[in-house]
């Protein structure tokens, strides 16, 4: 079987765990093998019945009242136990930071290999052959063909490398099973599995647009030639009801704090509109706003990579092509 | 207390990644190396802290024989010490990365230096494993917070001067790390004790400039070098390949202030502002 490991923050879902769960049916079926899942903790109780439209077969709950709070350790432990009681042929979690964490550890308590942010998997014909597989470096600017060994095989999905279907949709009309099998056990956990374990959190502020969230970005790059040079970004961010980011140069140098920055060590966004800046386009940064639906790039250099990799470009200083689209679109909502 | 960071050579890239033409590398005839982006701040941090609480820093890699320059350019930085894992220069698999490491932290400890804090990045810029460090905490059966970006030391009262190589840690007793990593948008909280493993993200500080003397220092700068080799990789990389190009986009609006009308349209198109 195939055991897929869902996410959730105290009982909410990761959505990228439907992701991967639709990556794992696909890999089920060619393996012909059934699709289980994972989930850890009383709070994701009521996740069960919704994860058989992906095609999973049977859901497995970890039960331990210490699980009400995220523990790394207690989760790869909850995945080991699973692993020697169900012997499955592939573990698999989508591509976030913290299931990379549990398969991490489950990678180093089993001493198996693991491959992180895989966006295809083909299955051997034996068990003992490696699994050939495409995953994604260098944030998704590069590709990896590769092979993983291993008695189970342990990998996350690339969020995003496969869209979440149901699998009506997915799988020619077959049924969806309406409730999966659910079965619940009692791990073996260690007082040693909770000594990191999340101890306090401080909320997010929702008044604030997050960088992530917003659906306009307006990003800052070298160009833009000093701190007090953003004051003209901030400008249209407010009058675009969008928010201002930066590219890693911009950070390096101090001009803007590391939480503005988009990129492959920053946020990745995803607005309907990225308009850059004096940003030159280095991967780093292209990596971070890949997902956005639209990039608009003013740029002095005709040459400058994002140039090419933009929608729309406008050749020319930013000090000057900023003010005038002020005062274009103050003209425009002033009519 | 005494700090050991990990760190990783990798490309600086730029605006376009070319290949080898056997596509296992990528083609750095005209780029230079820089230490990954997490990891460099996990230099900057081991450094602040021990500014702070006293102590010694030591940075390790694992790589081909020019990976010292990266151990250098820690040291020019302000870190004391540098070991190099020298290999062929084949990339390796991140379970075998770690026991290499894990040998090479018993070696140290066998030879008096016992480290009460490992510093990794989260993740390699360029193999994105995202497993190092955990596999390493797991081998000397250390905790392990991931993704930091603030981190606190909170020093004991009762200190312990002396390196007691028994526990394989010379940390005084009782002292703990607070550790903070984002979650989308808001912050969860850890306290660990030391020794302990924790792999920071970029952000946690602005790594700063070496100085001259600085650099000058770490050129004659000695680095303990053991050279390490491979059993079996469980994770090989085939071959690299780069992404299916989105095809050449870039609609040029036009030059300078007058393309900005051709701006605002795009806008009213896009539905940002009404038309």
């Amino acid at each position: 079987m195939i055991i897929g490991v869902i996410e959730h923050d105290r009982g909410k879902l990761n959505d990228l765990s439907l992701q991967m769960l639709t990556l794992g049916r696909r890999l089920a079926d060619q393996m012909n093998v059934p699709l289980h899942a994972l989930l850890i903790g009383e709070a994701a109780r009521p996740l069960a019945d919704g994860l058989g439209a992906y095609g999973v077969s049977t859901v497995h709950l970890a039960q331990d009242d210490r699980l009400d709070e995220y523990a790394p350790e207690a989760w790869a432990q909850c995945v080991v136990e699973l692993i020697s009681a169900a012997k499955p042929e592939v573990v698999m979690a989508a591509g976030t930071d913290r299931a990379h964490e549990v398969l991490a550890h489950v990678a180093a308590r089993t001493d198996l290999p693991m491959a992180a942010n895989c966006t295809e998997v083909r299955p051997a014909e034996t068990l003992e052959a490696p699994f050939e597989l495409t995953r994604v470096r260098w944030g998704g600017s590069l590709l990896e063909e590769a092979q993983l060994t291993g008695t189970v095989k342990l990998l996350t999905v690339a969020p995003h490398a496969v869209a979440a279907e149901e699998v009506t949709q997915a799988f020619g009309g077959v049924p969806a099973v309406a409730a999966p099998t659910f079965e619940s056990f009692s791990p073996n956990l260690a007082d040693k599995d909770f000594r990191v374990r999340i101890a306090g959190r401080v909320e997010p502020d929702q008044t604030k647009i997050s960088l992530a969230d917003a659906k306009v970005v307006i990003g800052g790059g070298r160009g833009v030639g000093s701190d007090e040079g953003f004051k003209l970004l901030e400008e249209l961010a407010d009058l675009l009801g969008g928010t201002v980011g930066c590219s890693r140069a911009v950070t390096s140098l101090g001009w803007r704090p590391h939480a503005d920055q988009v990129g492959l060590t920053g946020v990745r966004i995803a607005p309907d509109v990225y308009i850059a800046c004096g940003v030159s386009g280095a991967i780093q940064h292209m990596v971070g706003c890949k997902s956005a639906k639209c990039v608009v790039a003013i740029n002095k250099d005709p040459e400058a990579p994002i140039m090419a990799q933009a929608d729309y470009a406008i050749i020319g200083d930013l000090h000057q092509v900023v003010p005038a689209v002020l005062e274009a679109i103050k003209r425009v909502s002033s009519r | 207390m005494d700090i050991l960071v990990c760190v990783k050579r990798v490309p600086a890239t730029g605006g376009k990644i070319t290949l080898t033409p056997d596509e296992r590398e990528i083609d750095t005839r005209y780029a230079s190396f820089t230490i990954s982006p997490h990891e460099e701040c996990g230099v900057e941090e081991a450094l602040r802290l021990v500014e702070k609480h006293g102590g010694t820093t030591t940075v390790l890699t694992l790589g081909p024989a020019v990976a010292a320059d990266q151990l250098r350019d820690a040291m020019a930085m302000g870190v004391q010490r540098a070991i190099l894992l020298q290999t062929d220069g084949r990339e390796w698999d991140p379970g075998e990365t770690a026991r290499a490491i894990v040998e090479a932290i018993e070696a140290q400890r066998a030879a008096g230096h016992n480290f009460d804090l490992l510093l990794f990045g989260n993740e390699a810029a360029d193999t994105g494993d995202y497993q190092i460090g955990i596999r390493v905490a797991h081998a000397l059966d250390w905790p392990c917070v991931t993704g930091v970006k603030a981190l606190e030391i909170k020093d004991s009262t009762s200190t312990n001067n002396g390196s007691s190589a028994k526990n394989g840690s010379s940390a005084k007793n009782g002292s703990s790390a607070l550790c903070r990593r984002e979650s989308s948008g808001g912050w969860e909280i850890f306290e660990i004790d030391l020794p302990a493993v924790i792999t920071v993200k970029e952000g946690i500080n602005l790594p700063r400039y070496p100085t001259v003397p600085g650099r000058l220092k770490a050129k004659k700068a000695p680095i303990e070098t053991m050279s390490v080799q491979s059993n079996e990789n469980g994770l090989r990389m085939v071959r690299l390949k780069l992404p299916p190009a989105e095809g050449q986009k870039g609609e040029i609006l036009g030059r300078g202030p007058e393309a900005a009308p051709g701006l605002v349209e795009v806008l009213q198109k896009l539905g940002v502002i009404a038309s």
